[in-house]
């Protein structure tokens, strides 16, 4: 056995899930609360630490010190694995995400893949069985009805997320992660072909397909982390609290601080496979390879670079939580079956076109 | 007769609905910088700001008992303020004043005269109805106690409230 693998892996999971995934999860809770306030014309959480900067740390102390309440008609087993079902496949996926490039001749993913997205499809969809556990295991009829929801949406958007991303599959003809953002850093972003090879015709002409992915990409993301405005499982105004109307304390937190973990790594997902991951703009400090020596100034930069990006995705999610309301049930399937999936579909097709005629 | 409703007709844009997502994020936006510029009118700090300067005349805080300027307690325990008082918060024990007192006259005065506060709905009636001038409402809106003894108020703490009213003081004037 590999000791040397073995630690690497370990450090890099501690280092990214327990240093920067959760304390971005506590915090993009705080960074919700302050930006919806200011979009509100409101204030926000102020009064904890500066500019209520430890307010994460109060509500975990409260979550932790309230009373964990298991009421008498649920299903023990399944009531309590459901919050599990939720966190653990968001943190899961975040294996596969390059987030840096490279640092002291180690590459910065936890798990190097050759099928990156498609592991992270795979992981991910499977939050949507805690959701349903949970609405099943509560035997209370919101959240029935909540798991229920989540479960017909989740069908709906998983094929067109899957579908959104082939066009780039096609482009790329590669699915490991590090090696798309690799390509990305030298040819130029997804969205923005403006160095290296994609600053041709053919680069330009595939915008177009590539804009079309990356809204459907985005719009299912928002579905997938059951994000306004497709939280029809959890629908405040219509099923009280959704799935997880019967949990208290703790296991509420881990769906709580699960949805926003997803909505991290789907925002690295995003990140990485449109805008570029690690890369700076132009080509700048870009690896001339994958195995090409990165020095230690560049990896910090790729690193931060990252993060920077993935923090401004997130508070995209968040400026769209709070200026688009709620879609009715049959408007998300509509929307899900009847223009997304055809519209996936065609561009498919398209980005084929252009790639055989050009070529 | 059913009204039909005109739905105006969507052009091919307006139908992609990406326009209007748009257009509200803008709006969203520019209500997020100008919070952010301060620009916005948001709530007040309470604990460090407060309406305490900004009352007006006729705000209706804690009711209380005054004094007159002899420091002669105008309530005389007629008890109309009790039985006035639609939550039945006021609660009044009245006694004889003694003969060799220096108010012999007036007869009458509460022993005890306590106000639930958890109970007092600030409706002024109390102050309405009593035809000594002994009860008013007062600024005062932070009444705050740990436990149910604490948020009734006795004589003691009502006159404190209260404090004293000079000269004569007609319950329409301006004095209030």
């Amino acid at each position: 056995m590999d000791w040397t693998l073995l630690i690497l892996a370990t450090v890099k999971i501690i280092v990214l899930v327990f240093l920067v995934i959760l304390p971005m999860v506590a915090y993009s809770v705080w960074a919700e609360r302050r930006v919806s306030a200011a979009i509100q014309d409101r204030v926000g959480p102020n009064r904890v630490g500066i500019a209520g900067l430890l307010q994460p740390m109060a509500d975990g102390l409260k979550f932790i010190l309230k009373e964990d309440f298991t009421p008498d008609h649920v299903r023990k087993t399944y009531y309590w694995l459901a919050p599990a079902m939720t966190m653990v496949p968001a943190l899961l996926s975040c294996a596969v995400l390059p987030f840096g490039s490279k640092l002291f001749g180690e590459r910065m993913v936890i798990a190097d893949l050759d099928v990156g997205p498609l592991y992270v499809f795979a992981v991910a969809s499977l939050t949507v069985y805690g959701i349903v556990m949970a609405g099943w295991a509560s035997n209370s009829k919101y959240p029935f009805f909540g798991g229920v929801r989540s479960t017909s949406q989740m069908i709906s958007y998983e094929i067109s997320l899957g579908l959104s991303i082939v066009p780039l599959i096609m482009v790329f003809g590669n699915l490991n992660l590090s090696e798309i953002v690799q390509y990305q850093a030298v040819n130029g972003w997804t969205l923005l072909p403006l160095w290296g090879e994609g600053r041709s015709l053919e680069g330009f002409l595939l915008l177009i397909p590539m804009l079309i992915s990356f809204v459907i990409f985005t719009t299912s993301i928002f579905a997938e982390t059951n994000r306004l405005p497709f939280d029809l499982p959890e629908c405040e105004t219509e099923l009280v609290a959704g799935y997880h109307t019967e949990y208290s304390s703790m296991k509420f937190a881990l769906f709580f601080l699960g949805e926003y973990a997803a909505m991290i790594i789907g925002s690295g997902l995003a990140v990485t496979l449109f805008l570029g991951g690690w890369s700076l703009p132009f080509g700048w400090l870009a690896p001339a390879s994958i195995d090409a020596d990165v020095p230690f100034f560049h990896g910090i930069m790729h690193i931060a670079t990252f993060f920077l990006k993935v923090v401004i995705f997130i508070l995209f999610f968040i400026w769209i939580r709070w200026s688009l309301p709620r879609f009715r049930y049959d408007q998300l399937m509509r929307l899900g079956w009847v223009f997304f999936f055809e519209i996936a579909v065609a561009n498919v097709i398209l980005t084929a076109a252009i790639m055989m005629i050009l070529n | 007769m059913a009204i039909v409703v005109k739905r105006p007709r969507l052009k091919w844009w307006e139908q992609l609905y990406l326009p209007a997502i748009f257009k509200g994020l803008k709006i969203t936006m520019a209500h997020f910088f100008r919070t952010l510029k301060g620009k916005s009118k948001v709530t007040m700090q309470y604990p460090e700001e407060n309406w305490n300067d900004h009352l007006p005349e006729h705000y209706r805080g804690a009711p209380a008992l005054v004094t007159d300027e002899q420091e002669r307690e105008r309530c005389v325990a007629c008890q109309l303020c009790e039985f006035i008082c639609p939550p039945r918060a006021i609660t009044i024990k009245p006694e004889e004043i003694p003969n060799d007192d220096k108010w012999a006259k007036v007869e009458k005065r509460p022993r005890e005269f306590e106000i639930d506060m958890i109970r007092c709905i600030y409706c002024g009636l109390c102050e309405e109805v009593c035809p000594e001038q002994a009860i008013y409402l007062r600024q005062d809106y932070s009444i705050t106690g740990l436990t149910r003894e604490d948020m009734v108020h006795d004589k003691e703490r009502l006159y404190e409230i209260g404090g004293k009213r000079v000269g004569l003081v007609n319950k329409w004037n301006e004095l209030k």
